[in-house]
């Protein structure tokens, strides 16, 4: 009983800030935008932003791999070092999430617009400039960059915490270093791969400022799309439409996450 | 002849510094089982780790097969090690754990097959193939981790510790189980355990060991009978541990009185410390008694009485299966036989008399030995 009151006012605030925000969400997505009555068009209408929920699923996809190549090495490397440097690594990892989002994005504009500090280099050395912004690629790079904490945080802890003894047991067996790590590591931190990649394709396929900062005109996402129909282009119901859309494919690309990782991931926390 | 195995040669171990091992010399025959005894720290489960390949000693060599090991990783040993706490992969189901190691030689799933359901056998596990390690017992983890290790016919298999977790009953029942495995595959085991019971019932040998020295290498019997010094004296089994002075061959002063005793090639005028078992003593009336004293605390045990008699300030412990009431004063005999004389050694006086006996002795010690794990010690 007590504990049910502890959760109280976390409660409340869902319910008002989250619970609330849905209905109105799915209120507007249900009605038109000149009569206020009910209607299915502006779900009908999301057909045409198809290629945009694709591009952003894709960069979001291809941004949570490359962060699981950068981050697993790195993860497994601080888990390996000494505790007291541990908390040091692990908090240079964390470090940039200090800074603002969007000045760390706005840094990376002024690195690699044209005119930036990377291209006047390149001038200096009398190559051409090379094209390194609005392009996908900027965008990939923006959101690796911004999100890579989130994939090191998860594979770092569930790293640390595969026994010890497990390594030496598969050493025992007859794995060399590599197999020790296809056999074992791997297997056991799968947990952490899961948690890594949903924590970064999640914020990363309805982001908006990286793509509108670093990426071109034909790379919008969805996540711009949705904030033009609020405060652009007046449609805030076809807007809601796309939200609930997107929502409901994070959840189902969450729930398609955990159901092939379910077993793993019961195993992991014996 | 026995043909030797496996050779630590003046093996160091320091880690930060702290010597873990000093000066280790060892040598273990085919198809025997040795025992590792010592308490927390005293460098047993380094010694594995050494001999396993999980450490590199500081300095000295290992050898096997009369072929120096120190530089060979673990992967390449023709050795195999039941872990404390069993270290499962919990990733992967009873069958998977126990052909592990085969699936990794890359042998035909036929033969994997076969040995594994051979290896369920022996440890009478059939049928929890499929079964998941987390919902096994510590008994069933403990056969399946043995399983495990045996399935890849090592020349050797090192146990640490593998029935720390276990309780009594079924600790009991493995030592046999243990035993039997090692007698019907004849394979070398080299055990690690705090538990000198333990110890005594399975091994050929036992290796007494504390602060990071051997201080004793013998058989079970040996090591209880002719105990090297007051350490092992009192680490194994109970013991009264008196001061004592080598009059002659075969006369030694306790208390200022002469005894008969049956060593020799002492000094004459050594002093020396005298081991006297606590099942020794026969106790007598008073008036009969080589020394006599009074009964200061009787706890029943079961089988016996342990019996504090107190002698001029010396509490002497005494296991009887008669019972004397606390205040009684009685007399105590012993055999020549039963006076056992160790040389001087430095732990000479640190252990004597039972003055801080209590009932819960036998408790406290093994709580401590429990709770006090070794220290693991990894390479950096």
């Amino acid at each position: 009983m007590r504990n049910r009151l502890l959760s109280g006012p976390y409660l409340v605030w869902m319910a008002l800030f989250t619970l609330i925000p849905l209905v109105i969400v799915l209120y507007y997505a249900l009605t038109d935008s000149a009569t206020g009555s009910f209607t299915l068009s502006n779900l009908a209408a999301l057909h045409n932003y198809f290629p945009i929920f694709l591009r952003s699923v894709w960069l979001a996809v291809v941004s949570s791999m490359i962060c699981l190549l950068l981050g697993y090495p790195v993860a497994w490397r601080i888990a390996q070092a000494r505790p007291s440097r541990q908390r040091f690594l692990y908090m240079l990892v964390m470090l940039p999430m200090c800074i603002s989002f969007l000045l760390r994005t706005l840094a990376w504009v002024s690195l690699l617009e044209d005119t930036g500090i990377i291209n006047n280099l390149i001038r200096a050395l009398g190559l051409r400039p090379l094209p390194l912004i609005r392009n996908s690629g900027a965008v990939v790079l923006g959101m690796v960059y911004n999100y890579l904490p989130y994939m090191i945080m998860p594979l770092y802890t569930v790293i640390m915490k595969i026994d010890r003894r497990l390594v030496e047991a598969a050493q025992d067996l007859g794995c060399d270093g590599r197999r020790v790590f296809l056999k074992v590591t791997l297997p056991l931190s799968v947990p952490g791969i899961v948690s890594g990649i949903t924590m970064v394709f999640v914020p990363a396929v309805s982001t908006f400022y990286i793509s509108q900062k670093l990426g071109g005109p034909g790379t919008a996402l969805i996540g711009d799309v949705i904030e033009s129909q609020f405060k652009a282009a007046y449609n805030p119901n076809l807007g809601a439409a796309m939200s609930l859309f997107l929502m409901v494919l994070v959840l189902a690309c969450i729930a398609v996450m955990n159901k092939f990782t379910g077993e793993d991931e019961r195993v992991a926390t014996v | 002849m026995p043909k030797e195995l496996i050779r630590l040669v003046d093996c160091c171990m320091a880690f930060d510094g702290e010597v873990v091992l000093n000066n280790i010399n060892l040598y273990i025959n085919d198809s025997k089982f040795l025992t590792l005894l010592g308490p927390s720290g005293c460098g047993k489960t380094t010694t594995l780790r050494i001999i396993g390949g999980f450490v590199k000693p500081t300095s000295g060599s290992v050898l096997f097969d009369g072929v120096r090991i120190n530089d060979v990783p673990p992967h390449k040993r023709q050795v195999n090690t039941v872990f404390q706490r069993y270290a499962l992969f919990p990733h992967l189901d009873v069958y998977d754990n126990i052909a592990f190691g085969l699936r990794i030689a890359k042998l035909p799933e036929k033969e994997i097959a076969s040995r594994v359901g051979e290896m369920l056998r022996l440890v009478g596990m059939t049928g929890f193939e499929e079964r998941r390690i987390d919902s096994l017992s510590g008994g069933q983890m403990q056969r399946i981790a043995i399983a495990r290790a045996l399935v890849n016919r090592p020349k050797v298999l090192l146990l640490d510790e593998p029935l720390g977790a276990l309780d009594l009953r079924l600790r009991k029942d493995m030592q046999n189980e243990l035993k039997r495995i090692q007698q019907q595959l004849g394979i070398t085991f080299i055990y690690v355990t705090h538990d000198q019971e333990e110890a005594l019932t399975m091994s050929d040998t036992v290796v007494v060991m504390d602060k990071g020295v051997i201080q004793q290498i013998g058989t079970p019997e040996e090591i209880y009978n002719e105990p090297k010094n007051a350490f092992v004296a009192d680490f194994i089994g109970e013991s009264n541990i008196l001061d004592g002075i080598m009059i002659d061959d075969r006369v030694v002063e306790i208390f200022g009185r002469r005894f008969p005793c049956v060593d020799t090639g002492f000094e004459k005028r050594e002093p020396v410390d005298v081991v006297i078992r606590p099942e020794d003593i026969d106790i007598v009336p008073s008036e009969n008694g080589q020394l006599s004293g009074t009964v200061t605390s009787v706890t029943f045990k079961g089988v016996h009485y342990d019996i504090i008699v107190d002698f001029r300030g010396f509490k002497w412990l005494i296991q009887t299966t008669d019972c004397h009431p606390v205040g009684a004063a009685v007399g105590m005999r012993f055999n020549p036989e039963d006076i056992h004389i160790m040389k001087r050694s430095e732990y000479s006086g640190m252990f004597g008399d039972y003055s801080s006996y209590s009932a819960e002795y036998d408790e406290i010690g093994d709580a401590e030995a429990a709770e006090g794990e070794e220290e693991t010690a990894y390479e950096e």
